[in-house]
């Protein structure tokens, strides 16, 4: 976890593969003979995107660096206004006040969900938005009121620089009340842990980490997956974004350009995100 | 001799260079911190409850969880180590005493991560299930993996101080038909109290300064605890939670609040070490 955590805050700065290969998809050839630094930073839940699209543009041509850092979303959102980075990352869209702001240009590329989840073993799964509300309010506090056994619910929630939080509270709880008893986790994977160990939890994860260890809750009878996400039956979800100031430039504008090529498209959908145009 | 001139430039540069560093770290947190000074907003700020809905940033749920948790930590730890340390000094020295120290001073390097990671998959379900009430991620489990945590550095302490207690007094009271228990109580401990009281401190300073522990274990809740069966957050555990933030709000600012607190804390159990240990002078 503490990991997760330095992750955020530290930038990574990626030096993969002594080997350079040659350029073989052609989204690739834009970086061909190109020189200099991409800096990235902002959103956690686009990291392992950024990674893998950076890995294969270094491996294409190792003459272009690709540093990568978290710090959130707000982060990401200030950084490319302010020209401390060149790509800002962000899990909300930046409001018109930071677009006029600070002149930014945003670049949806991804849909993300996020599911509400229990341990596999709870009988309970399928809610209502207002029992879901009820529950995280601490107003319905046993699972036997939902036809579970007869145990206490606990309560699991994400830090407050989550952007999953964020999108989790406006859209699920509709910015209803979190109760402060609430355990509070770190990072997505450290969600799935915490209700994979627990008979007892509720949490909610980017559906792109819902496996077998949790079991997926209903919302309203819609049960959140991929495919539900990108039909919009599932409410929860969210874009990631990419920002810039101004019109991107050089490097940045291929890197944005090959997260919306087939290349891109594919690691998109690999790390369990619903690619967009 | 230039080269002892040039040594001991190189070694002065190195020791203000560290010194520095502690103070221009307080001074850094002071400077950023200084929004929360004005207009009282500090005493709102450690004495309000933690609701960011409300646009409420208090810490004091942290205060009491740290508080909570290191207590609890160390009332663990204190009778479990002056046990050990009694073993090694007085009860069986000679082979079983070495082999237990060089067990305590193995356990000083485990990572903590490693604690964290056992406490997680064994006594957390084990906490949940024996008490049948929360989650199992509350001030119990982190206060009792904490204790397991500094009581090396009590044990080492204690066998210490208890080692350097004059062999005449102890001589003395065997001599007056005293039992190894009896010297153990009555010659020993009261002759070692120092180095106990400084073992205890400095374990305080460990337990309130570890993140990881609390960060894996208490379960982050931003409440009071009621119970030591209840989610507790604490202020290392906060900060590790905030940092993200956003730079500009005031969420982000309150945690140079929590920094500022536990610098005193640690200022504050570091000045006390060396008022006991400067007293003890010349004996040690």
């Amino acid at each position: 976890m503490k990991t997760g955590l330095w992750f955020k805050a530290a930038a990574v700065v990626i030096m993969v593969g002594l080997a350079a290969l040659p350029a073989s998809a052609d989204s690739l050839a834009a970086f061909k003979g190109q020189k200099g630094e991409v800096r990235i930073s902002g959103g956690t839940a686009h990291i392992p995107v950024m990674e893998e699209a950076a890995k294969r543009i270094r491996t294409a041509n190792p003459d272009v660096q690709i540093s990568i850092a978290g710090g959130g979303s707000g982060v990401g959102i200030k950084q490319a206004g302010e020209g401390l980075v060149d790509i800002g990352n962000s899990g909300r869209k930046p409001t018109d006040e930071e677009v006029s702001k600070y002149g930014l240009k945003v670049f949806r590329w991804a849909l993300d969900g996020v599911g509400i989840v229990v341990h596999p073993d709870n009988p309970v799964q399928s809610l209502g938005k207002d029992r879901l509300k009820q529950i995280y309010a601490g107003t319905i506090d046993n699972w036997k009121a939902l036809g579970g056994p007869d145990k206490a619910i606990n309560l699991y929630t994400r830090d407050e620089a989550s952007g999953t939080r964020d999108v989790f509270w406006s859209k699920a709880l509709d910015k209803g009340e979190i109760h402060a008893r609430a355990n509070v986790v770190p990072s997505n994977g450290a969600m799935k842990t915490a209700v994979a160990n627990d008979p007892y939890a509720i949490g909610y994860v980017s559906v792109g980490h819902i496996d077998a260890t949790v079991a997926p809750v209903a919302l309203d009878g819609v049960v959140p997956t991929i495919e539900t996400v990108k039909s919009g039956a599932y409410p929860v979800s969210r874009g990631l974004f990419s920002l810039t100031k101004g019109e991107p430039q050089g490097l940045a504008r291929w890197f944005i350009d090959y997260l919306f090529s087939p290349a891109g498209h594919e690691i998109i959908a690999d790390k369990g995100f619903i690619p967009v145009d | 001799m230039d080269g002892e001139r040039l040594a001991q430039k190189a070694f002065l540069l190195a020791a203000v260079l560290s010194a520095s560093v502690t103070v221009l770290l307080l001074a850094f947190m002071v400077i950023l911190g200084l929004p929360l000074f004005q207009g009282g907003l500090v005493f709102r700020i450690l004495t309000a409850p933690w609701l960011p809905g409300r646009q409420l940033f208090g810490i004091w749920p942290m205060i009491v969880g740290t508080l909570a948790i290191a207590a609890l930590a160390l009332a663990v730890a204190f009778p479990l180590s002056l046990g050990v340390s009694s073993l090694i000094a007085v009860v069986a020295p000679g082979r079983i005493a070495r082999l237990v120290k060089s067990a305590v001073a193995f356990m000083t390097g485990i990572p903590t991560v490693v604690y964290g990671f056992v406490g997680v998959f064994l006594l957390v379900p084990l906490v949940r299930e024996t008490f049948a009430r929360g989650s199992g991620l509350c001030v119990l489990t982190a206060g009792l993996v904490l204790g397991i945590l500094v009581a090396p550095t009590m044990i080492l302490f204690f066998s210490d101080a208890l080692a350097r207690v004059p062999r005449s007094d102890r001589i003395a009271a065997e001599a007056l038909g005293a039992t190894p228990a009896q010297v153990l109580i009555y010659v020993l401990i009261p002759g070692a109290w120092r180095g106990i009281v400084t073992g205890l401190v400095l374990a305080a300073g460990r337990a309130v300064g570890d993140t990881l522990l609390a960060l894996m274990l208490a379960g982050n809740a931003a409440q009071v605890p009621g119970g030591v069966l209840d989610s507790a957050r604490t202020l290392t555990a906060h900060i590790a939670l905030v940092i993200a933030s956003d730079f500009d709000s005031l969420e982000f600012k309150t945690l140079f609040a929590c920094g500022i607190l536990l610098y005193a804390f640690t200022a504050a159990a570091t000045l006390a070490v060396r008022r006991l240990a400067g007293k003890e002078g010349p004996a040690r």
